[in-house]
């Protein structure tokens, strides 16, 4: 028969130091394994720089060397026509920003509301579950641009709301879109934390929507903090799709610049932008991906 | 037996029945546990113990029966469950501290929101229950950075923090390493000597015996025997007690 160890609660050690040995100095062995490697690094580092150098120049050589190339950098890259453009699209840039934002705050709202909906248990509630569903399946399926010429030009032709700007009903039709793959990505959250969570808060006493809102959803959210920066940075190109309804956003914008100076320079320009948008964010998902990887394979719970 | 004409104990379960599909796992357990007492529940794997323990802190339904706590009919479905569950504390086998809150989050978190404590005298006392097992210093970290038998000794202070009139602990030191073990069991002995009314579910015998005021021995569903400690392992009435205790003790 086990027999417990008799320990005093008060007498229990704290905290058990873990100070390594201060006279420990690396052995021969170690220092030569130790240069070996910075060896072997400067020698990729090089390795590296060289390839990249290589493939550049031949690419390079091949678009300059090209018979048309002549043509296609006088009408994309004329940097004389990318400055007179760039006031007009940073202009516009500024509407798809505001949208961004608008529509962000939108999507993070109906997507909650929607996954919350969805995890709702219980026969009273299954109505609600079943819009949900349904919502969720009809605007994952609808493409995009559908459901921006529909929003777009169907509300309007209703003349229920006469004088709102076309840039709202883009910004509602992304809020449609979107908040149908976030709420998945937030119902996939709540699901993957463990029961055994909710077990214990309630049995503290919380009641559903404490339980829910403490301990859930904070956990869900961590699980799926790199899902939505992704679906984030989708967004953040889409948004230059509410040119198709007359908006004068960036991609508007330069459609305008580049009809006016019969080049496609300003679409260039446009683009590049967007990309620079979006980059910050792209690196930071890669950044906060790579580091739950790192924390998830260290072992730690959750 | 009517359970309501009798003087009420703190808990007392009449003819509790519970099924899972087929299975039937509570086959009509009555069952008491007085104020200050502590009562120790031990079987097999599968016999029913967690599951009679999830009954009386209504996070089961049951399909029969009567559960009475301080002489209020609990199992009523009239009854707020989250009050119920608010006046008793459980605690689990793995645990099941919260990893996204720091170990004083973990501690005051029932107090603050269902308690409705202000934060800093929930903190004040959750750090003196903290201090009182030795885990002050850890009150700002967090879960993962603590052993086992940390863990489980926060969970058990998280349990008590608000004052439970009956703690339920859940085979406490199953999942721990053996050498864990011990400052966990030192924990509840000491809660046990300071008055805590206590059912747990244990295979650690030796600890029951020193600690509880009554064994009951459970057995697909229905208790084979119920005895103070000192009688159940000395002299068993049943013969499915006896086998028991003689396969544990060869183990």
């Amino acid at each position: 028969m086990p027999e417990p160890t008799q320990t005093d609660a008060a007498s229990v050690p704290d905290d058990r130091g873990r100070s390594g040995e201060p006279s420990w100095q690396p052995s021969e062995r170690e220092l030569e394994r130790r240069s070996f490697r910075r060896r072997q690094t400067r020698r990729s580092v090089l390795v590296s720089a060289g390839s990249t150098l290589v493939f550049a120049g031949l690419l390079l050589w091949a678009l300059l060397g090209s018979p048309g190339w002549a043509k296609v950098q006088a009408s994309f890259f004329d940097p004389e026509v990318a400055l007179a453009s760039l006031p007009r699209i940073l202009e516009g840039l500024w509407l798809n920003i505001q949208v961004l934002v608008a529509a962000s705050i939108g999507v993070t709202l109906v997507a909650l509301l929607l996954a919350t909906l969805r995890t709702l248990r219980g026969p009273v509630f299954f109505p609600l579950r079943a819009l949900a569903a349904g919502y969720t399946d009809l605007f994952r399926g609808m493409p995009l641009i559908i459901v921006l010429y529909l929003v777009g030009f169907g509300i309007p032709g209703l003349d229920f709301f006469p004088r709102v700007p076309v840039a709202v009903w883009g910004t509602l039709a992304l809020i449609l879109t979107y908040s149908a793959y976030v709420s998945e990505v937030f119902r996939a959250g709540i699901e993957a934390v463990h029961p055994s969570q909710r077990l214990a808060a309630r049995s503290l006493g919380l009641g559903h929507g404490q339980t829910m809102r403490r301990i859930v959803l904070p956990q869900a959210l961590r699980k799926v903090t790199p899902a939505l920066m992704n679906d984030f940075v989708a967004m953040q190109k889409d948004v230059g799709l509410i040119s198709v309804l007359g908006a004068v956003d960036a991609v508007r914008a330069a459609q305008i610049e580049s009809a006016h100076f019969y080049n496609f320079t300003p679409y260039v320009v446009a683009g590049l932008l967007f990309v620079l948008l979006a980059w910050p964010m792209i690196r930071l998902t890669d950044w906060v991906s790579a580091r739950m990887r790192a924390r998830e394979q260290a072992g730690s719970i959750v | 037996m009517n359970a309501a004409t009798d003087t009420p104990g703190l808990l007392r379960l009449r003819g509790i029945r519970r099924s899972f599909g087929e299975k039937l796992v509570l086959d009509g357990v009555d069952l008491d546990v007085d104020a200050h007492q502590v009562v120790a529940l031990v079987g097999a794997s599968g016999s029913g113990k967690s599951t009679l323990l999830r009954t009386v802190n209504l996070l089961e339904t049951i399909d029969d029966g009567e559960i009475l706590l301080a002489g209020e009919d609990v199992s009523d479905p009239r009854v707020d469950a989250d009050a119920v569950r608010a006046r008793i504390g459980v605690v689990f086998q793995h645990y099941n501290l919260f990893p996204h809150l720091s170990v004083l989050d973990n501690v005051t978190l029932a107090a603050r929101l269902v308690h409705r404590m202000p934060r800093a005298d929930a903190e004040r006392r959750g750090l003196e229950l903290l201090d009182s097992v030795g885990l002050a210093g850890f009150a700002a970290a967090f879960p993962d950075r603590l052993s086992g038998g940390q863990q489980q000794r926060v969970a058990i202070v998280r349990a008590i923090a608000t004052g439970p009139e009956l703690l339920l602990l859940d085979e406490v030191t199953s999942a721990l390493d053996p050498e864990l073990v011990g400052e966990v069991l030192a924990l509840v002995r000491s809660l046990a000597e300071g008055g805590t009314t206590i059912l747990m579910a244990t295979h650690e015998m030796a600890f029951a015996r020193e600690v509880a005021d009554r064994v009951v021995f459970l057995d697909a569903g229905r208790i084979i025997e119920d005895a103070p400690a000192h009688e159940f392992f000395t002299a068993p009435r049943e013969a499915r007690t006896r086998e028991f205790l003689t396969r544990f003790l060869r183990e």
